[in-house]
């Protein structure tokens, strides 16, 4: 399949345009839409651009792991669907599809927003388990950043079901619905990638393929300030010190844009 | 290559991302901004402001003109494909094998390169991927029948020729070998004591990089063989091992000896009685 | 990192090994330990032991995955089952198949790839104990592979990784610092170009003192230069005479 030559990306770059016409440090259009999926405890479809992800949160009773007995469990994957674009196959997790489902679990993880103790019922015994699962349905690009705020857009708006006890078993039911999950900060994702020496936000499918190197940023507020909580560095180039700080550095706003979308998507 | 030459200065070892000095990239370095650096672990050695690296391992990188030994490992339509010894795959055309016309629809392709047959062939071609194609047309190029054949590092082929051949010129004559060196890192050698000759190889492979090479293996030899080396003088010597690399190109020339045949019956190369 | 404890690991100032905060554990590097494979090395940092072995370059198989005007490098990263304290299931895990990726990565841009069209170079690094910073002694060993290899290469590409103890910025976390730690920030350094070609970070911090953090590492990387440096010079016995 004939496709944009990587060199015409750099050339345009240097003329202080990209292809889209964006600002080096703009990002796309995005649309959060919550509650969508009726089957999962939360949901959320966003739009970035092109690049669409679906992302739906089950809440389910199980037990925790022995050494962390008296906390809940986060478990993340990710799916990137055959039909998200040519380049995608059928069969097991490939490595962009696991990196991309470490890199927002480690966004929510780290970043602490959810308090996993308040996810305890019984120490050692019986915890609330936490899916999140996200399914990728077209690839424009920026996947990591497009999931991680369906992940979290779905975190915040899910709905606890009811906990109730009979006896020593433990039941959750799913059609009464006792608040939303304990939430501390919206941590969210912004990745950057380096074009022939530029720093551009929010790279699309066909920055993608022309880039040397991207940087992801987690951001999360907590008590009035934005904090780093995750970083993931992609492809086959590398970075100056002085190209990350200037990452850094926008991802303390970018995120904070991104963040205040999440918050009215999940009417937080 | 290097033992040819007259080094401008010491050889000394260098490692990967060493700098060099500065001037010019040759082999195994590269320039940048002015300065030179090394590729490689290896000798690094400079030429006025030239400098080059001799890495002290790594595969074999097929180049146009050398002369390697190669074994047949599959026949296809109108080819032999050779293992040369390095990543790429080599091809010996049947026009680069065979002198003559051959009537395809009654030939065995095997009758002039079998499965298995060892050669001494020289590189043709070597496209920008690296497709590399034979030929057996140059005068060095011939069948090697039995014997035993040798890895060594083909970075360290230079150390085992010696200067003007004077390395495996000792090797042959102490050990009354047959001895051929492909610029690959592949040594064939036949004689009676293809071990201790072996042994010999092994060991300039292994002290490449050290000084008192030549001396060394020359003891080992004389201990060896229980007899002490005195050189021949180089008109009573054998052909010798003349080294392909050159410049020129090899000239397409039937072999000496072979008179023209509407029909090939051997392969080039298919000599009996090699004379080394 | 392994889970939180969150104990004062930092007594008076001092780190539990007597480490300065800006030093690494004691490193060692020894190359050429394995003789199949076309290059291999060792590298510890304290008690953390990788071995890495590289082969190629090699035809590619499966055939399709060549490149036709470079080699591809692909890596590898294993654990054993012994190298932690509780025995770990052998075979691939999410974590490091994850890690393989970023290890490919941090090495690339330091290959001259395009020297040999069509074919491979592959690597392994398996962790015989690990004690943090596991990766980034998988990376080191991994280069010094390379090198051993005869692959040719700009330069040799560093790894450490730096972090928070009980709000002390340290390099190279270990042992009880590593499970009582904030934050934890593995990097490699590909030191010709001066550029970053792995940057992972768990925890929390402010921007400003990730940005601390990672000029700690920086110079974490620049220790682990001179000892990979080292390792590979003393492989091979000092020439310094003239040539025969």
């Amino acid at each position: 399949m004939i496709e944009m030559d990587p060199m015409l990306i750099t050339e345009i770059a240097m003329r202080g345009k990209r292809i889209d016409n964006r600002a080096f440090e703009t990002y796309r259009d995005v649309q959060i839409e919550t509650g969508i999926i009726g089957s999962a405890e939360g949901s959320a479809h966003v739009k970035l651009g092109e690049t669409e992800v679906i992302a739906g949160i089950k809440i389910e009773i199980g037990t925790p792991y022995p050494d962390t007995a008296d906390e809940g469990v986060l478990t993340c994957s990710a799916e990137l669907l055959p039909l998200a674009s040519p380049e995608f196959e059928k069969g097991p997790p490939g490595e962009e599809s696991i990196e991309l489902a470490r890199v927002v679990d480690r966004a929510i993880r780290e970043s602490k927003c959810l308090d996993m103790k308040k996810m305890c019922i019984k120490a050692e015994e019986v915890v609330w388990m936490i899916y999140v699962d996200m399914d990728v349905l077209n690839d424009d690009g920026n996947l990591i950043d497009c999931a991680c705020l369906a992940a979290v857009a779905a975190l915040a708006s899910a709905k606890m079901p009811k906990l109730n006890k009979d006896g020593d078993k433990y039941e959750a039911d799913y059609d009464v619905h006792e608040g939303g999950l304990p939430m501390n900060g919206i941590p969210i994702s912004t990745t950057f990638a380096k074009i022939d020496g530029i720093i551009v936000a929010d790279p699309n499918v066909v920055e993608i393929k022309a880039m040397g190197a991207r940087l992801t940023v987690g951001t999360i507020d907590k008590a009035g300030e934005i904090k780093l909580c995750s970083m993931q560095k992609g492809g086959e180039r590398g970075l100056k010190i002085e190209e990350v700080d200037k990452i850094i550095d926008l991802a303390v706003v970018k995120g904070e844009e991104l963040r205040k979308k999440v918050r009215i998507a999940a009417g937080k | 290559m290097m033992e040819n030459s007259k080094p401008s200065g010491e050889r000394r070892l260098v490692i990967t991302g060493e700098l060099l000095g500065r001037g010019r990239a040759g082999h195994g370095a590269y320039e940048d901004n002015g300065n030179v650096f090394s590729k490689f672990v290896g000798l690094a050695e400079a030429r006025d402001d030239l400098h080059f690296v001799i890495p002290l391992s790594g595969v074999y990188n097929p180049k146009r003109g050398d002369g390697v030994i190669g074994r047949v490992t599959e026949i296809i339509f109108q080819k032999w494909i050779a293992d040369i010894n390095s990543p790429y795959e080599a091809t010996l055309p049947l026009s680069e094998g065979v002198e003559g016309f051959v009537d395809l629809t009654k030939a065995d392709l095997t009758k002039y390169f079998d499965y298995g047959d060892v050669v001494f062939t020289e590189i043709a071609q070597v496209s920008k991927q690296r497709h590399v194609t034979l030929t057996m047309r140059s005068r060095k190029c011939r069948k090697l029948k039995g014997g035993r054949l040798i890895r060594v590092t083909p970075a360290k082929v230079p150390r085992i020729i010696g200067k003007g051949g004077s390395m495996v010129e000792m090797i042959k004559q102490m050990t009354g070998t047959q001895i051929v060196v492909g610029q690959n890192g592949v040594v064939w050698m036949r004689g009676d004591n293809e071990d201790v000759a072996a042994e010999a190889v092994l060991t300039i492979e292994e002290r490449a990089h050290m000084h008192g090479l030549t001396d060394y293996v020359k003891a080992m030899l004389e201990k060896r063989m229980g007899k002490p080396y005195v050189p021949k003088p180089p008109e009573q010597r054998d052909e010798g091992f003349r080294d392909l690399r050159s410049e020129r190109g090899e000239s397409f020339e039937p072999r000496e000896g072979r008179t023209e045949q509407p029909q090939a019956e051997e392969g080039l190369g298919d000599v009996e009685n090699i004379q080394i | 990192m392994g889970g939180h404890t969150e104990e004062q690991v930092i007594v008076d100032g001092k780190r539990p090994d007597g480490r300065a905060f800006d030093e690494t554990r004691p490193m060692a590097a020894e190359i050429g330990t394995l003789k199949r494979a076309d290059g291999s090395a060792v590298f510890k940092f304290g008690s953390t032991w990788a071995i890495a072995g590289v082969f190629g370059p090699r035809k590619v198989l499966p055939r399709h995955r060549e490149q036709s005007d470079r080699a591809i490098l692909r890596t590898d990263y294993r654990m054993a089952s012994f190298s932690t304290s509780e025995r770990s299931r052998p075979g691939p895990s999410r974590r490091s198949q994850e890690i393989s990726m970023v290890m490919r990565n941090a090495i690339v841009p330091a290959l001259f790839l395009e020297e040999f069209p069509r074919t491979a170079i592959d690597g392994v690094a398996e962790i015989l104990q690990a004690d943090a910073s596991t990766r980034c002694a998988g990376i080191n060993a991994m280069v010094l592979a390379l090198a051993d290899a005869g692959v040719p290469m700009y330069d040799l590409v560093s790894s450490c990784s730096a972090g928070i103890v009980n709000g002390y910025t340290l390099l190279d976390i270990a042992g009880k610092e590593d499970t009582s730690g904030e934050l934890d920030l593995p990097i490699a350094y590909y030191h010709r170009k001066k550029e970053l070609t792995l940057i992972q970070m768990d925890g929390i911090a402010k921007p400003e003192k990730v940005k601390e953090i990672l000029r700690v590492a920086i110079k974490g990387c620049e220790q682990v230069y001179e000892a990979q440096k080292k390792a590979l010079r003393s492989r091979y016995e000092v020439v310094t005479e003239e040539a025969e």
